[in-house]
This record gives structure tokens, sequence and C-alpha cells, in this order.
């Protein structure tokens, strides 16, 4: 090789890997080898063109550019570089001259699809899988496909991508579930007059939000598939907000906004009972929590010092202190904390000359980065690749669904959706049907 | 004699209404007929002016209820990201605090609001807070904590639709709604 490359395979071939259990059960490795990945680096990867598949390789094409992890080289009109299924050897220099690193080849399959990486420095296959699809027009479709794009996206980097998850956002009245690439958006129907502060149970199968409605509302938990509702412990009374689960899903932890003012409140998620009150702030208001990644430790908001700023304490409520820095009497509020899935980052919004800009910062160093600073962006949602953010900006002159790489800090618009409140990013899910339901 | 004594009571009567009857017309006076008994006419006058001044005491009572219902249902404001009560509410809330003492029956319902700005969540926190302080302010004067709920929109209902200081101003604000003994209010003394 004339220069270094950013990829080195690495000798000898490895066994398949079983997939985690939050992927999909629908594709089932082949051969795999394992490669050297550089944080931060964008190979270019190139869809190989071939017969059928239209709507897989569209679907793909975007998942893998959304994931940012990619420079997607899109071929000029297929004609030559037939593939076959392996019939012939793979064209590994034509594809390198467009500047790709890896080539993917999607061949359809009796019952779906087969899918090849090839490493294009070391010339060799990478990775392949075989993919079980339901018909295009089966309400499971994309979400399938988005798990073959996330493993796509494992291949590579040896994290899988965030394609197949969803977002749940509010606008108006109504709650909205809609996938990460903007399809399928529909509203749940939901209790009580109008719902807010949507958080996703990490089963990705229930919402939790507040039903409001008179100026009160109860936390209801509520199934997607099936539109059962629970009401949670402790929430019959009063305006209850901002519901967060703990990783493992058994704590729900939320605010409670009473003649007491608004403190954090914990119940047994699994039980539904064991209600505990976690803040006593007779002078301050508590909001907003957010579990650290290892469920020991919430960050939330308080205005004891005034404005609202971000603070942390221990999950049973003891041990309170300031995460955010913040210089007193000049800093702008913040608000809406949300603890990143690897537990290294904070992403807020704070007031910056009156609007509201994403920030993240770094837990170990305290050092704060902004991240946006055209309109007002706010209320921040970790993709969970812990790289990504779901926010809502008026950039576009509405109130829309975007999400931002905090790595490339490149942006895109989700959907087309305006008036868009409060979006929270699910886990990546293992089922692929939703319906809107009852 | 005794007719014009009650004609002067018919039109004393007649002048407390405001002049809205028209002036009677003094009953003719009788031909000397033999000495049989006169029979009582209709209603004695005596009753009817009775029934006037009960009517125009209700009348009184109904327009003293609806104002001090107004006092009591008049918005208070607020500044941007505070929830202190500002001197010039403090007057208003004094006037509630009259009536509510005046009126043990009466129950209200306080609902703190919020502007558009700052974010969703917090505002529901801070219009809790804004209802929390006038409460608290109408419980230091002696009114009974049971007798006054407090409720927060933050800000899911403004009342001005506008995205200028003007409209913020007026969406700034706390709510008070009777939720018992609306029926009747006393002035308090």
């Amino acid at each position: 090789m004339r220069r270094a490359l950013p990829f080195a395979v690495a000798a000898g071939a490895a066994l398949a890997a079983p997939l985690a259990a939050q992927d999909s059960t629908v594709v089932r490795e082949g051969v795999r080898v394992v490669l050297s990945y550089a944080p931060g680096s964008r190979p270019g990867l190139v869809l190989v063109p071939g017969a059928g598949l239209d709507s897989v390789r569209a679907i793909v094409r975007r998942d893998l550019d959304f994931s940012d992890r990619f420079d997607v080289v899109l071929l000029p009109d297929p004609g030559g570089g037939a593939t076959g299924a392996g019939s012939a050897p793979f064209n590994y220099e034509l594809y390198q001259k467009l500047g790709a690193s890896f080539a993917l080849e999607l061949v359809p399959r009796p019952d779906g699809a087969f899918a090849r990486l090839h490493d294009l420095n070391g010339r060799r296959e990478a990775a392949s899988a075989t993919v079980q699809l339901p018909a295009p027009e089966d309400p499971g479709f994309r979400m399938a496909v988005h798990h073959l794009s996330d493993a796509v996206v494992k291949w590579v980097t040896g994290t899988p991508g965030v394609a197949a998850t969803r977002f749940a956002y509010l606008e108006g009245n109504r709650l909205h579930v809609v996938d990460s690439d903007g399809a399928g958006d529909r509203v749940i129907a939901t209790a009580g007059t109008k719902p807010l502060s949507a958080a996703w149970a990490p089963d990705g199968r229930r919402i939790a939000y507040t039903a409001f409605a008179d100026g009160r509302g109860a936390i209801v938990l509520q199934d997607l598939a099936s539109g059962a509702r629970t009401t949670v412990a402790g929430t019959g009374t009063a305006l209850n907000i901002t519901p967060a689960f703990s990783p493992d899903g058994r704590t729900l932890v939320f605010a409670r906004a009473d003649v007491d003012g608004t403190n954090l409140v914990s119940v047994d998620a699994a039980a539904n009972c064991c209600v505990r009150r976690l803040t006593v702030g007779r002078f301050a208001d508590n909001l907003s929590p957010t579990f650290a990644p290892d469920g020991r430790r919430l960050a939330f908001v308080s205005t004891r010092a005034g404005a609202p700023q971000v603070y942390e304490m221990a999950a049973d409520g003891s041990g309170a202190e300031l995460l955010v820095p913040f210089d007193y009497g000049a800093t702008g509020a913040s608000n809406a904390p949300d603890w990143s899935p690897d537990g290294t980052a904070i992403a807020f919004h704070r007031d910056v000359s009156g609007a509201p800009q994403l920030f993240v910062m770094d837990v170990a160093s305290r050092r704060l980065r902004q991240l946006t600073s055209v309109g007002r962006n706010e209320d921040p949602s970790w993709a969970p690749d812990g790289r990504h953010l779901a926010f809502v900006s008026d950039r576009s002159g509405r109130r829309q669904l975007w999400v931002l790489d905090v790595e490339t800090s490149r942006v895109r618009q989700v959907g087309t959706v305006g008036g868009v409140r409060l979006p929270a990013w699910s886990r990546r899910l293992a089922t692929a049907a939703v319906s809107s339901t009852p | 004699m005794r007719v014009p004594v009650l004609m002067l009571l018919a039109a004393a009567a007649t002048v407390a209404a405001c002049g809205k009857k028209a002036p009677e017309q003094p009953a003719p006076e009788p031909t000397p007929p033999p000495a049989a008994p006169t029979p009582a006419p209709a209603p004695p006058p005596a009753d009817d002016s009775e029934a006037r001044r009960r009517a125009e005491a209700e009348r009184l009572a109904a327009e003293t209820t609806r104002r001090l219902a107004a006092e009591l249902t008049a918005m208070i404001n607020f500044d941007f990201d505070r929830s202190d009560i500002r001197p010039g509410d403090a007057a208003k809330l004094d006037a509630k605090a009259a009536i509510l003492l005046a009126n043990p029956a009466v129950r209200l319902r306080i609902a703190g609001h919020c502007d558009e700005r700052g974010s969703d969540e917090y505002n529901l926190a801070l219009g809790n807070r804004r209802a929390n302080a006038a409460r608290q302010y109408l419980i230091n004067k002696g009114i009974a904590a049971d007798r006054l709920e407090t409720v927060s929109y933050g800000e899911e209902r403004p009342l001005s639709a506008g995205s200028d200081e003007g409209s913020w101003a007026q969406n700034r604000r706390d709510e008070f709604e009777i939720t018992a003994g609306a029926e009747r209010l006393v002035a308090p003394r």
C-alpha cells in the first residue's frame, strides 16, 4: 500500500458472533472479520447496485447516511458492475477508485435478503448475513430493514447503528411516534386532554406521559401495541410531570407539582407501588430527572440557586450537588438534562441571549460545549449511540424535530410536522410493529 | 285621615324605586253612600311596598355578589420568571382576603400561568409556584388553607397568542375561580 489507510483488517477469520439481545432476531450473521475502525473517521461506503430490493436499498442508503459514520458514495446510474451473488470475482478496484473503503451488496432471497460487506482495502469479504424481511406492505418491513442497516454499522464500527429506533414527541394535543428516518408518523390516542412529558420505557413497548387536564395530571404508562393504560401510583392527584425510567426499567422517577412546590418522587415501576419522595425543597423546585446509565445517580433541574440549573444526586435522593457549573447571576436558565447512554456526557439546553441553545457537558472534565446557535434549540434527547441528539428547533420557521450529530455537528430535519415539543428517542427496538389504536 | 298617609307611603315607595314605576293616581274620593261598609279592595298597599322593598334588596344583593365575585376572580400578573407578588397586586389580594373572611363558604381555585418562553416543563413548575404564591399570601391573611386549591397550566393556556412583550405580560398570571359559595357574597365590613 502506498499510504497508510485508516482501516486494517486483523488476520484470521472470526467466528460468527451472536447479536446483542436488543438487535433484531431476524439478522443471521455468517463470517465476520474484525475491522479496526478509527472513531471520527468517515470511510467511504458504496451500495453496490443490483436487481430487486429497491425499497430496501433506499432505506439502507439513507440509514447509513444518517448514521454519520460513512461517506455514502452514490454511484452513477447502474449499468455495468454486475455482482451476481458471488458468481464472479468482486470488482474491488472499481469501487475503490470511487473513494470507497467498503462496498455493501444486497441480493434478494426468497424470504428477505442476503447482505455482504466487502473491505475494499483488504480486498476481502468482511461480513455477511441473511436477513428475513416481511413484504414491503407489511407494517414490520421498514423496521426489519433498519435492523439490517444497524448491523452493517456494527460490522464496521463495532457499535450498532440507531436506525431501528423511534421518536416520541408532542404536537398540539397529540402524542406522535415516528421512525428514526421520519417515516410512519402516527398519532397515539392518549388519556386526558393533552399528553405532556412523554418518556420511553426501556423495553420500547410502553410510553409514560402526563395526562394533563384542567391544570392537573396523572402519569399514565401506556402499551403502544395494545393501548392498555396504567395510572402510575402516587400520581392520582396534583400535577405530575417529567417521568424518567431507570435503565433497568424497575424505577420511575417524576416530579410532582403541588402546594409544597415541585419535588422529585420515585415509584416502583414493576409493582406500581411504594411511592417515595426524593427531594424536599421548600423553597426550590426540582424536576426533569434523568438517570445515569448505572442507575445509581440522577441529574435533575433545581431552582435552589434562583434560576434553574442542573444538579445531581444519588438515586435515593441523598447527596445532591451541582453538576453543570454556572456563573451566578450571569448564566442563563438551564433545563431538560439528558444523561448520555455511556454516562460520559450530559446534554441540556441553556438560555443564551434569551434563546435556548443545546449544550453538552463532559461529566469527567466538566467541560462545556455549545452545540447550536441558530434560532431556538431545546429539549435534547440522546440516541442509544450516545452521539446523536434529537431536539426541537425553530430554525426553519416552525418548531420541528431535528437530529444533531455531536461528533460532526451535522443536523438533519426529521419529518414535516410543525409545532413539535418534548421529543424522546427510544432505545433500539426489538420488535417492529406498533399500532396507533384505541 | 288614613288615606292621605297611605298615599304618602305609596309615593315614598315610588321614589325609592328610582322612578321606575309610574306615579300612582290617588284613589278617587268615594261619593258619600249610605252607611254600608266599603269592601276591602284587592292587595292592601302595605304588602305591595314590602314586596317592592324585598325585590329591591335582592337586586342590590345580586349586584353586590357580582361585584365581589369580580374582585375575587380578578387576575394578578407576574414578572418574567418570577413568582413573587408584585406590590400593585398585593392590594388585589388584600381585597380578596377581606371578601373571603366575610364569606366563609367561599372556596377558590388558583391557576398559575406562564408566557411561552422558557422550558415547557419548567413552566409547569413555575405556574405552580405562582399559584402557590397567591395562596400563601391569602393564608397569611387568615384564610384557611383548605379553602384554596392550586393548579398549574404552565404555558399551555395563554390568554394572548402574540409573541411580544405585551402578550407575554398578559400570559404571566394567576387566575382565580370560585368553586363554592358563589351564589351570595356579602361585602366585608
